[in-house]
């Protein structure tokens, strides 16, 4: 399955209320930020926060899963973080191929939780064929 | 806001990772990973691999801690209070499997004031046991001003 210039990709996760700390265990980013509730409340948050990087990783999901599961289809991915990822709320992945030349399709994403993109203007690089 | 324009290009210690199977699995699950490369040994092994194989985003696993060491480096002189993770990227290489082991060069690339606030780039450069790259991560970091 390859992509083809137009295409549209789509993901939609809703992190559970302990995902932050499976990933905080994972990742070795124990910010308590992201599993301290007290602690994230203490600083202003509204509450325990998602890691920025889970996120990006459910855009690295989304094009991977769209690449027919070739682990090295995916050849780069850069993302910005903007709102704050919450828990128990579903996120939505989507993109669209925007070219393809040279082997190499270059796909624009964004990771959106209700009105607060998370993840905003991600692209993606993924060897086709 | 001060910035350590004098420490740009200041390398860090090389950091050794040891990719383990069962790290490769715990990683997937937390993302929530379904393919069988990452997950199932018989599926890898009959798709050729030697053992699991890493999702692209397990660069966080294995370049991850000297990012996270060095952003307590008194010499950078980093606001942790005020520190937001603004962007990232990544770009790979050879796939990383369990076995191999990851050796991760970190740099202080940039750093920069604008608007009141800070703005500092730090570069990862990550190579398997063969020498071969697997990826180079830029990790870009915002301090806000007090306040």
């Amino acid at each position: 399955m390859a992509l083809a210039e137009g295409d549209s990709i789509a993901l939609s996760v809703t992190p559970d209320p302990y995902v932050t700390v499976r990933y905080a265990g994972a990742s070795g980013d124990f910010n308590p930020i992201h599993i301290d509730e007290q602690f994230a409340q203490s600083v202003g948050l509204p509450g325990r926060i998602l890691h920025g990087l889970w996120s990006m990783a459910q855009v690295a999901r989304a094009v991977g899963e769209a690449s027919g599961g070739d682990p090295a289809a995916l050849r780069s991915l850069s993302a910005q973080f903007r709102g704050m990822g919450r828990l128990g709320e579903e996120i939505v992945v989507t993109g669209t191929v925007s070219t393809v030349a040279d082997g190499l399709a270059s796909v624009k994403l964004d990771a959106v939780q209700g009105s607060a993109k998370l993840v905003k203007g991600a692209v993606a690089e993924v060897r086709v064929g | 806001m001060p910035v350590p324009t004098d420490k740009i290009g200041k390398r860090f210690a090389p950091v050794l990772y040891a990719v383990g199977r069962e790290k490769i699995r715990e990683y997937a699950h937390a993302v929530g990973e379904t393919n069988p490369l990452y997950l199932d040994l018989e599926a890898a092994r009959e798709a050729g691999f030697t053992d699991l194989v890493a999702p692209p985003m397990f660069a966080v696993v294995y370049a991850g801690p000297t990012f996270l060491s060095a952003l307590f480096d008194p010499e950078l002189e980093i606001d942790f209070a005020h520190l937001v993770h603004g962007s990232q990227a990544f770009e790979w290489g050879s796939l990383v499997v369990a076995g191999d082991e990851i050796t991760t060069v970190l740099e202080f690339k940039d750093s920069s004031e604008r608007a009141g606030l800070r703005f500092d780039v730090f570069e990862s450069v990550s190579v398997n046991q063969r020498g071969e790259r697997v990826s180079v991560g830029t990790w870009n970091t915002i301090i806000r001003g007090e306040g």
